[in-house]
């Protein structure tokens, strides 16, 4: 092969002006905070914000329960046990005014069990912002409104039961609401508590590495390969029957949440594993920051997106745990009311067969799960901001 | 390899032991000891408990001794064979539980094989046909498996086979085959109602297994060792198949392990809702009678047998992936 | 070029369908490959080189698609009659005619010897499958074959290494590997996409140096694809300069160094940085950047950068490929 020259030749060009610019967008993209690429991602998941939405929603039940519910969920009558819901007719001759019929209670001569039959006679007018029970309003106020209610007031022979009654006759729709308050702030209990376990046991796991690690990674695997449900079960039949509601309730969310937490340590430990060879941990300490400030000024806020999203794919767990539980009978029991408490009418299936409404409760927790999961996808996939 | 499976035997046995701990801690949770309880069970059906055979009892289970002496005494007697007595039925505990064991390992490797047969093609099939409309479908049962608890699942599953074919779809032998000794016709019998339960059981871990079979495989799709493949001349499924697939199965196989207990979990609840004779029914009795040894033991059997599962999975694991035959990992 | 050629590539465009719009990789690229010669096609990052290169297997990921052109190859002569020559361009992508030129008539070579081959299957496997594939010998046959051509890439103890997994073989011994496996099946065009990019440069020489060697052995032709002007000064033949797509100088190797005529050659060839220069002497790049592939300028790809623009006409219309010299074509209004 020859030898090759490679020629230049030394001329300057008449230059012209570069093209345009970088369009003004794509030069947010530098100068956005995490937090601003995180919102820009999420956005842009239209299911994951619509789940965003529901999940308001569902807090908002969670805050306002007696406003929404109208009959009080404790007042049993044996003469209203298991009504089906009733129809509700929204316009009354052209104009709006929904309405319900009242409903006539009889014995059905050949099975002996209860029949409801509306009587087209009786039309009780629903009212919005009704009165209704007494309640306090976020705990202080006190007051009698209710988003819904019947026109006679508190008169019992008028009542409405949108979704229904169950066994003692006690309505489902305001029953639905309080359920909704316990079923939801357990899981943000139960949470809580494992976000905290999850992320000190899992970030001395990745910073000190070592024995530390071995110990509690080999804790997490124990923890992990044990079949979870027996032992709660176990547990929560241990609790004393004597114990108050609130006891139970707390006890229920330390169940629930001594074993989420291998979860979220994972995450954690993970993630401090890979920031520790990151070169700005590594500056940062040089730089001469302490070990605690390397932690919390500058790791910390690398991952907290990670465990934000982790935190809400953790929820759904809790919420079917505590709704297992109380299913079965070993969770919250009445008087406190949850979704599981409520489905537990709905345990076998003749039960089910003659009054399906039963089953009702189980569509908020299917709902509740499915939001989070995608929420909890869409903050996941956004806290990457820099990723595929 | 000898070395990793030798690892995760260690690792088994030490969690056992922290299963036999917990289950030892549930025993002990209710107020009273074995022995109070015992006499009075006795007592309300008219039978005397003598005080020789009370202190037997005692010295038997060490009661009144420091609690880890109970405990060793404990695993003493299982190891022996004996698991106490049940106090709800007066039977000992291992006649209680009887083939019911037996019915949820059945029950339980029937939905991780479910898990598998159904997780590895779907994963496969969404992976490669990226956005399709299979995929989508793929992804939206997915979601309801994940989404929908188990339990809820088979209540709804239930009462629609009720309302809409009068059919009862639960239990696992039919009424005629349900208390008869083992023969063909019931092993057959068995075979035709288990699709269902396993279904339910293994529709979340399925839906699980997907986005994890799916994920990986995508990642490895991208990777330069496919187009070697494709270059050489290679039909498209064998590309897939051969290679990407190959890579993609290793993780996907790992987390097959953690599948089982779950599965063993859920089936105790499922079991409840379906009436299938398995020993989830019999532990809620229990716990709710708070016939303990009865309970404790369950518990202890589960927790060993979803140990074994999850290491008989790592070996096969370790069977799978060379790179952890061949060098440590 | 006086013989027949070997590839002959006319007028292909290879679109990616997206969200966002259609990414036009390949424009409209024409070129001929000799037997037994060097094809250099260099370009920057994004030209559209490897989707050349990946349309010509048949390879191209989804969504791309071949929407325009002809890829004609002529096929090794058999004992029969017939035409040899078939447009790539034409068949079924992963049909059995496709399949059978694809690793045994042209095979491919490429940047990532880290990562191209499979972790969890041995070297020897993989060359073995590639080997059954095309020729009708046994197992036993194929292996010892594959320990040969191991041994004739220069892989030291061969028949060990024939039983290893990839990842314990050095980088150097993986593209030595990959040379092997693409060769098994001795084609008559070898496509190599940056084969050295991710070597070191004294392994770098060393696989240039190799695979000169088996191109005068086998007589086998190779399209060699790459960034680096000096790779292609050693090795080409011929040379093809690539930009946004397209074309815009083909020639010998010589005439490309000596006497370029597209703007975008000379800059090329301006910013390389010499080592005689003069003290405190600048660095001349081109000015501006690649467009982004869904803001494509108007009529020639490059006349937003080019220093010989000539408004009115480099912005309304594209120019072709015509030859100005002896085997020597260019893409640009100053030779029309």
């Amino acid at each position: 092969m020859t030898e090759r020259q490679v020629v230049a030749e030394p001329v300057t060009p008449p230059f012209r002006e570069p093209g345009p610019v970088l369009a003004s967008r794509e030069q947010r993209i530098f100068v956005a905070s995490q937090w601003q690429l995180m919102w820009w991602r999420f956005r842009k998941h239209k299911v994951a914000v619509a789940s965003a939405l529901v999940v308001a929603g569902f807090y908002m039940v969670v805050l306002g329960a007696d406003f929404l519910a109208y009959a009080d969920p404790d007042a049993s009558e044996a003469q209203r046990s298991l009504m089906p819901p009733q129809r509700v007719y929204w316009f009354d001759g052209g104009q709006f005014g929904p309405y319900v019929h009242g409903v006539k209670g009889a014995r059905d001569p050949l099975t002996f069990k209860r029949v409801y039959r509306p009587d087209p006679e009786q039309k009780i007018r629903l009212r919005f912002f009704a009165e209704g029970f007494e309640y306090h309003l976020f705990g202080l106020i006190p007051t009698t409104r209710h988003l819904i209610g019947v026109d006679a007031g508190l008169d019992p022979n008028k009542t409405v039961f949108l979704l229904g009654t169950d066994v003692q006759g006690r309505d489902l729709w305001s029953r639905l609401m309080y359920g909704t308050r316990i079923s939801l702030t357990i899981g943000l209990l139960g949470v809580s508590a494992s976000l905290v376990l999850g992320v000190v046991l899992g970030g001395l796991s990745g910073f000190y590495g070592g024995a530390v690690d071995t110990v509690i990674q080999r804790t997490i695997e124990i923890l992990r390969s044990i079949p979870t449900i027996p032992l709660w079960m176990g547990l929560a039949a241990a609790l004393p029957r004597e114990w108050t509601v609130l006891q139970v309730y707390f006890a229920i969310t330390v169940i629930i949440s001594l074993l989420g937490w291998t979860e979220l340590a994972r995450v954690v430990r993970g993630r401090f594993l890979t920031m520790r060879e990151e070169d700005f941990v590594v500056s940062a300490r040089l730089v001469g920051c302490s070990r605690l400030r390397t932690i919390f000024v500058h790791m910390v806020p690398s991952f907290m997106s990670h465990i934000i999203a982790a935190t809400t794919l953790a929820l759904p767990a809790m919420i079917i745990s505590e709704t297992a539980l109380s299913f079965l009978g070993l969770g919250l029991r009445p008087p406190a009311i949850s979704w599981g408490v409520l489905l537990q009418q709905a345990q076998n299936v003749q039960t089910v067969a003659i009054s399906p409404w039963l089953m009702i409760p189980a569509l908020p927790v299917i709902l509740a799960v499915m939001a989070f999961n995608f929420l909890g996808d869409g903050l996941r996939d956004a806290a990457d901001p820099y990723g595929r | 390899m000898l070395a990793y499976i030798g690892r995760r035997a260690i690792l088994a046995i030490f969690t056992v032991w922290a299963i036999s701990v917990l289950s030892f801690v549930i025993i002990q949770l209710p107020p009273g000891d074995y022995v109070t309880s015992y006499i009075a069970q006795m007592a309300s059906t008219g039978s005397v408990v003598s005080d020789e055979e009370a202190e037997a009892l005692r010295i038997q289970y060490g009661l009144g001794q420091p609690i880890y002496v109970q405990y060793l005494k404990w695993m003493g007697q299982i190891v022996q064979g004996n698991f106490g007595m049940s106090m709800e039925w007066r039977r000992p505990v291992t006649e209680v539980i009887g083939e019911r064991l037996w019915l949820t390992v059945v029950v339980s490797v029937a939905a991780l094989m479910l898990t598998w047969a159904l997780a590895l093609p779907i994963g496969i099939y969404s992976a490669v046909r990226q956005y399709s409309v299979g995929d989508y479908l793929a992804t939206f049962v997915g979601f309801i498996g994940l989404a929908v608890p188990n339990f809820l699942l088979a209540l709804v599953l239930l009462y629609l086979g009720f309302v809409l074919f009068n059919a009862h779809i639960g239990g696992l032998f039919s009424p005629e085959l349900q208390d008869a000794p083992w023969s063909a016709a019931r092993v057959w019998d068995l075979l035709k109602h288990l699709p269902i339960p396993a279904l339910i059981l293994g529709l979340a871990g399925t839906a699980q297994q997907i986005r994890i079979m799916r994920a990986n495989l995508l990642d490895e799709l991208r990777k330069p060792y496919v187009v070697t493949a494709r270059s050489k001349g290679l039909p498209e499924s064998r590309v897939i198949l051969k290679y990407p697939v190959r890579v993609a199965l290793n993780p996907f196989a790992s987390t097959i392990g953690y599948t089982l207990p779950y599965i063993v979990s859920g089936s105790i609840i499922v079991s409840l809702v379906l009436g299938l004779p398995t020993v989830g029914p019999l532990l809620l009795k229990a716990l709710i009678a708070q016939d303990m040894f009865l309970a404790g033991t369950i518990v202890l059997m589960l927790g060993v047998m979803t140990v074994i599962g999850t290491l008989i999975s790592d070996i096969l694991l370790v069977w799978i992936d060379p790179r952890i035959r061949l060098e440590e990992t | 070029m006086a013989a027949e050629p070997l590839l002959s590539v006319r007028n292909l465009k290879t679109y990616f369908a997206q969200d966002e719009g259609t990414v036009r990789a390949v424009d409209g690229v024409s070129f001929d490959v000799a037997p037994g010669a060097t094809l250099g096609i260099v370009g920057e990052s994004g030209c559209g080189k490897s989707v050349t290169a990946r349309s010509i297997l048949r390879i191209v990921d989804r969504p791309g698609r071949i929407v325009d052109g002809e890829i004609l190859f002529r096929r090794r002569v058999s004992n029969g009659a017939g035409s040899p020559i078939v447009d790539l361009a034409k068949l079924d992508g992963n049909g059995s005619e496709m399949r059978a030129i694809r690793g045994a008539e042209i095979a491919l070579i490429f940047q990532e010897p880290m990562s191209s081959f499979s972790p969890v299957h041995t070297i020897g496997n993989q060359i073995v499958e590639a080997i059954l594939l095309h020729q009708p010998v046994s197992r036993r046959a194929a292996r010892a074959k594959t320990i040969e051509i191991l041994r004739r890439v220069g892989v030291s103890s061969p028949d060990e290494r024939v039983d290893q997994l990839s990842n314990q073989l050095s980088g150097g011994l993986r593209q030595r590997a990959m040379i092997a496996m693409a060769l098994s099946c001795r084609p008559t065009l070898l496509i190599a996409d940056e084969p050295t990019t991710a070597l070191d440069v004294t392994t770098q020489t060393q696989i240039l140096e190799l695979m000169r060697q088996l191109q005068k052995e086998d007589r086998m032709a190779i399209m060699l694809i790459t960034h680096d002007l000096g790779v292609i000064a050693e090795m080409a033949t011929d040379v093809a300069v690539m930009y946004l797509g397209r074309v815009v100088e083909q020639a010998p190797v010589d005439a490309i160094f000596h006497a370029p005529r597209h703007p975008y050659t000379k800059a090329l060839l301006r910013s390389i940085p010499r080592l005689r220069a003069e003290r405190h002497e600048r660095l001349t790049p081109i000015a501006g950047a690649v467009p982004h592939p869904y803001d494509r300028p108007a009529g020639c790809p490059f006349h937003a950068r080019c220093p010989e623009f000539v408004p009115g006409t480099c912005d309304q219309r594209a120019p072709s490929l015509r030859p100005v010299a002896d085997g020597h074509a260019v893409s640009c209004f100053l030779y029309e």
